[in-house]
């Protein structure tokens, strides 16, 4: 036996960083060997998004060829963002609920599914124009809407030769059973006016985050695995992740959409399989409950219609517990899709919202309506969209002597008189430098949120536009449509 | 041993060859009786009269102590009772063992408290709490001890004293107990702190400084706070040895408080300033003094480096603290090379840790200067070995620096740019540097070349004809596995640099990796990260791998039956082996991916073996889980690959379906996912 080692480490100062650079060395080439393999795999089997284990891969075969015919003048290629898969979004949830500071607010920064704005009433809006009979094309078809949104919003939308399914009633909701009659293939309902989050349960705590991925509460809740009582704590696979909006004057999470329920994941289920999830699972856990020690904020469901002329009435005149901010439209058939989608809309009028027109930061409404849009490293303005239009172009020598940097969020104002409209295409013209948006922001404004506010200013999609467009009198010739191609 | 008559020198012998002997007394300490017998001669020979007998009896104690900790319990009073006189009253090299010995038991403690940590109280009944039970009067002994300092004991690194023993086991202590060790010690430190007399001061901080770790961070803030200005202050003190350990201390609040993410600040906006510029004069102290401000600027830096918001509150102070390391690595009253080192360590921590673009600027104008020194180096003309030694010693700090600034700048788009403008220049420094050395290649030069290439990208062609010959000497070098092993990886970074442009290369590399693996005098650890090497080449080229199947595949048959045969039971041998493994499965999904477009086919007669050697690690429950995880990938890269053919043998093989449903129910998910596609890959064939 050697002799003891006496002699301990003492004071000892910084640790070898010759063994630290091999070891982050060591690391780095994993996981970039990792990576590219990965990326192999993807590509050699043209998989674009992890299917789901039942459907056959080739349903997705070839998606970017079919991407590519679209003959879009915007698509900018240096700006294009990583095609992450949703499943591989939502399997990293439990280490992302682990996550810290910057990289947790940008990781939840991008979960949320958000609603494009209701410039034009898509032609039959208790149809679902983007579901097709067979499941295996919906994927594409998501695939698909996904990679046109914000392109096509001015030119109604096209339907897909669907003969019109004949969907049971909802069985959850009793409000809706009186509307049998006129089945739709959307739902209406109307939007808690609050601050938009996504709520996760996990590890015995429950964290609310906001649109641009910072903590709004971290606090116990009734969810499963939301607290740490012996009731609710539960192994760390279990987590739930909803989306919600906070209502200031009840302190309640109104849940607008479940996204993961018990570790479960409902990313690639349909709305309508969604809410009939959370309406049958929230109850059961007591998050309805009123507050107490161990359950923080009170949780509540939104009543979901169809939307048909009964249900859009309800949505929009009923009496409901919260301020309602204006109507959202789900897709019954739409998956659960982080970042922008034309699959879930959002309509106000001064009715059924007090904000709809934007206000500064001062509170009140500009006379110029106002944009925050992204530099880009060309100079190039553009919206949140993808692939992001672009508004306008900002001189290099510019935005360099001003200290602006690509990436920055940048608030404008538009001149009236120079925006037109071309093909269905917002086209702004003019528009004047205000300086850097709230450092708040994550994003700047989607194309279609830019579109509306400017008809809101101008000439307002009214109600009646949307009762007389689920009218079943005017449908006779779309349904015809459907069916002969179906 | 125990004998009256014999003499001194044969009971020096006993009790050495009884030391030797512990390690294979396991049935004597399981037997009372023996065990008694045992304790009771060690403990006798501890009070002999001559020092060199007593020194080894403890030397006995201290190896016992972390041999058969679970049976001390009856001993304890008796040995605390031999430690604490030892340590008041006996010669030093006694005394040392003794303070060892309690050492030894905090170590012990410390390791169990990890093992059960979080469980509760019955699964750690082991744990017998000594330190613990014996605080009240173990502590005191120990803060006793650290008024024996010598003077200039932090000039010369092969002095061991009592004190710094004594201060040591008091760290240790407060790790075994925590918060519990604070009413104990925090008057001691109150007491001397402000004494005339030196030792007083000098052992009062370095008792503070010694229970940092292992306290509640609730506990400590407080303390912390009222006694930072102070030792702010202390930095001004007459004498260096109270410098030296406040310098220390202060890196220890640094490294184990300090942190932008916690709730509790030690660093706030509002001493920031004032804690800068007393390192910024810190560092021009003695030599001793200066390395540790070199660590507290070290672990100051790395607490910002998590930073939640993209600009660091550091930022400002930046310039100043790179341009005072940078002229203490050129100070010249130093006697060794430690301070040197420290200084660029803790510029490399500084770049880490600094938030890009805001420090853009500043990280380019460092890249120039570490530029014109390495240009300086490798003009210097050298003779003399010595001479030629420390030139390479610098060598490998300046590369060391331009590794992390590249990794730096190639984080960001906008950074990118300043190192592709200064990649020319950089590379012929590079070259020059591996120039150098007639035999070998830099070690720290070619771990900057990994970075360089990933950097780069495509443009590495350029410099692949120049670079090449080194890279194959680097392969070459299975006496320095260190070098060798970093060759590897850089192969590997170059393939993804450079995909099929690596083509040319590709015979001169795979021959020496080839060699490599037949070389049964390489260091084991470099074998497994060349067959993941394999797979690299593979993917880069694609089907131009065919010509080296009938080499590499009997490699890789040949390593998949060395795994069968390993010692499981060794721990080493199991983590080679899972390596190895890996290595394997890597190589595999390379090539795999690599011929699925057109020559898939090749494959189908390794199909079989594949799967029964993915059938064979799903069965050997020591596989770890990142071979979990390349091992559920390669069977999708087979099915992925050639499809239809593999229809039959996935039909006539249940295994992939338990394994897969042992990943779905994995908690990892990079796992899940890579099943599920996997599973995806499999379902596409078997529906075929």
């Amino acid at each position: 036996m050697a002799p003891h080692e006496l002699r301990r480490t003492f004071k000892r100062t910084a640790i070898s960083d010759q063994q630290r650079r091999r070891d982050l060395a060591l690391l780095r080439q994993n996981q970039q060997r990792s990576d590219s393999q990965n990326r192999a795999r993807r590509l050699a089997s043209s998989v674009l998004a992890l299917p789901d284990p039942s459907s056959p891969a080739e349903a997705l075969v070839d998606l970017p060829d079919v991407v590519d015919v679209h003959p879009d003048l915007y698509l900018d290629p240096s700006s294009e963002p990583e095609a992450a898969s949703p499943a591989g979004r939502h399997l990293d949830v439990v280490e992302a609920s682990n996550l810290k500071g910057r990289t947790a607010r940008h990781w939840f920064s991008r979960q949320l599914m958000l609603m494009e704005w209701m410039i034009d009433v898509p032609p039959s809006l208790d149809r679902d124009w983007y579901s097709p009979s067979r499941s295996d094309q919906s994927a594409l078809e998501n695939q698909l809407s996904k990679k046109v949104s914000g392109r096509e919003e001015g030119a109604p939308r096209s339907k897909s030769g669907s003969p019109t399914e004949q969907p049971s009633p909802l069985p959850w909701q009793h409000a809706t059973q009186d509307v049998e009659e006129h089945p739709g293939q959307k739902y209406v309902f109307a939007r808690p006016s609050g601050k938009r989050c996504f709520v996760v349960s996990s590890n015995g705590t429950t964290v609310s985050r906001l649109r641009n991925g910072s903590v709004l509460h971290r606090f116990p809740s009734s969810l499963p695995n939301g607290a740490r009582t012996k009731e609710i704590s539960a192994a760390s696979h279990v987590f739930c992740i909803l989306d919600c909006i906070f209502h200031e004057p009840d302190q309640t999470y109104y849940v607008i959409d479940l996204i993961c329920w018990r570790g479960y994941s409902l990313y690639d289920c349909s709305a309508e399989f969604r809410f009939f999830w959370l309406n049958s699972k929230l109850l059961e856990t007591g998050a309805c409950d009123l507050p107490s020690v161990y359950h923080r904020y009170r949780f509540s469901v939104v009543p979901v219609y169809e939307c048909n002329q009964i249900g859009l009435q309800k949505a929009y005149t009923c009496g409901v517990t919260f301020a309602k901010d204006g109507l959202l439209f789900y897709n019954r058939h739409a998956n659960y899709q982080a970042g922008n989608t034309p699959l879930a809309l959002v309509w106000k009028d001064e009715f059924c919202s007090k904000y709809v027109l934007d206000t500064d930061g001062e509170g009140q409404v500009p006379i110029q309506q106002q944009v925050v849009l992204e530099l880009q490293g060309t100079g190039k303005l553009t919206t949140h969209d993808d692939p992001p239009i672009v508004f306008g172009y900002l001189e290099r020598e510019f935005f360099q002597k001003t200290g602006l940097q690509v990436g920055n969020l940048l608030r404008f104002s538009i001149m009236d008189e120079s925006v037109r409209t071309v093909d269905g295409k917002l086209e702004l013209g003019e528009i004047k430098f205000l300086g850097k948006a709230n450092r708040f922001r994550a994003f700047a404004d989607s194309y279609s949120k830019v579109f509306f506010q400017h008809t809101a200013r101008h000439s307002p999609l009214q109600f009646m536009d949307l009762m007389a467009s689920v009218d079943p009198s005017l449908h006779y010739e779309n349904t015809e449509d459907s069916e002969m191609i179906g | 041993m125990s004998g009256v008559q014999e003499s001194s020198k044969i009971r020096l012998a006993a009790v050495k060859s009884l030391y030797n002997a512990l390690d294979f007394a396991q049935t004597n300490f399981d037997n009372e009786m023996e065990r008694n017998y045992i304790m009771k001669v060690v403990c006798e020979t501890a009070v002999s009269k001559e020092p060199e007998i007593r020194q080894a009896a403890f030397e006995c104690l201290v190896s016992i102590a972390s041999m058969y900790y679970e049976i001390l319990g009856p001993y304890m009073e008796v040995l605390f009772d031999l430690t604490s006189n030892a340590v008041k009253g006996d010669e030093e090299s006694v005394a040392l063992q003794a303070v060892e010995f309690w050492s030894s038991i905090c170590d012990m403690e410390i390791q169990i408290q990890d093992e059960f940590e979080g469980a509760d109280d019955r699964s750690s009944e082991g744990h017998h709490q000594f330190i613990k039970r014996a605080l009240p009067i173990l502590v005191p002994m120990l803060l006793e001890t650290l008024l024996k300092q010598e003077e200039d004991q932090d000039q010369d690194d092969s002095i061991w004293n009592l004190s710094m023993a004594g201060g040591t086991c008091l760290g240790l202590v407060a790790k075994t107990v925590g918060d519990e060790i604070l009413p104990l010690v925090i008057p001691f430190v109150q007491g001397n702190i402000m004494k005339p007399d030196w030792r007083s001061r000098e052992a009062a901080t370095f008792a503070f400084g010694s229970i940092l770790e292992g306290p509640s961070i609730e506990k400590l803030l407080p303390m912390v706070h009222s006694g930072l200005d102070f030792l702010l202050n202390a930095m001004k003190d007459p004498v260096s040895q109270v410098k030296d350990t406040t310098a220390w201390t202060l890196g220890r609040i640094f490294e184990i408080l300090h942190s932008s993410n916690s709730e509790y600040q030690v660093v706030t906006p509002g001493n920031l300033q004032r804690i800068i510029s007393v390192l910024l004069e810190g560092i021009r102290e003695a030599p001793n003094v200066s390395e540790k401000i070199c660590g507290a600027i070290y672990f100051l830096a790395q607490g910002y480096e998590d930073t939640e918001s993209n600009s660091s509150v550091l930022t400002p102070y930046l310039g100043e603290i790179i341009s005072a390391l940078l002229l203490t690595t050129d100070r010249t009253d130093v006697s060794n090379s430690k301070l040197r080192s420290s200084a660029y360590e803790t510029l490399n921590e500084i770049v880490r840790c600094s938030q890009i673009p805001e420090t853009a600027n500043m990280i380019a104008q460092l890249l120039g200067e570490i530029m014109t020194r390495l240009n300086k180096n490798v003009e210097l003309q050298t003779s003399s070995s010595d001479e030629k030694e420390k030139q390479s010693d610098l060598q490998a700090l300046l590369c060391g620096v331009l590794q992390v600034i590249i990794q730096k700048l190639c984080g960001s788009d906008n950074t990118k740019l300043i190192f592709l403008q200064a990649a020319d220049q950089m590379m012929t420094l590079f070259l020059r540097v591996f120039a150098c050395h007639s035999s070998t290649v830099h070690e720290e030069a070619m771990l900057a070349i990994g970075s360089f290439a990933y950097g780069t990208g495509h443009e590495f062609a350029k410099y692949m004809p120049e670079f090449y010959n080194y890279l194959n000497m680097g392969l070459q070098n299975f006496e320095e596995y260190q070098v060798c092993s970093i060759s590897v990886g850089v192969v590997g970074d170059i393939c993804r640099a450079m995909d099929d442009k690596v083509l040319p290369y590709c015979d001169g590399i795979v021959s020496n990796l080839l060699k490599n693996l037949s070389n049964s005098m390489l260091h084991r650890s470099v074998k497994a990260p060349i067959f993941s090497c394999f797979g690299d080449i593979a993917l880069a080229i694609g089907e131009q791998f065919e010509k080296y199947i009938p080499y590499v595949m009997p490699m890789l048959q040949g390593a998949s039956e060395i795994c069968a045969n390993l010692d499981n039971s060794d721990e080493d041998m199991l983590e080679y082996g899972n390596q190895l493994r890996r290595g394997i499965f890597e190589a595999y999904s390379g090539i795999l991916q690599g011929f699925k477009t057109s020559k898939a086919e090749l494959m189908m007669p390794f199909a079989s073996h594949l799967l029964q050697f993915t059938e064979a690690v799903f069965r050997d429950t020591s596989r770890d889980d990142t071979v979990t995880k390349a091992a559920v990938a390669v069977i999708g890269d087979l099915a992925d690959a050639l499809g239809p053919s593999v229809k039959l043998l996935l039909k006539n093989t249940s295994f992939h379906v338990h394994f897969l449903g042992e990943c779905f129910n994995s908690e990892d998910d990079q796992l899940k996912e890579t099943a599920l596609w996997t599973q995806g890959m499999i379902g596409r064939v078997l529906a075929s």
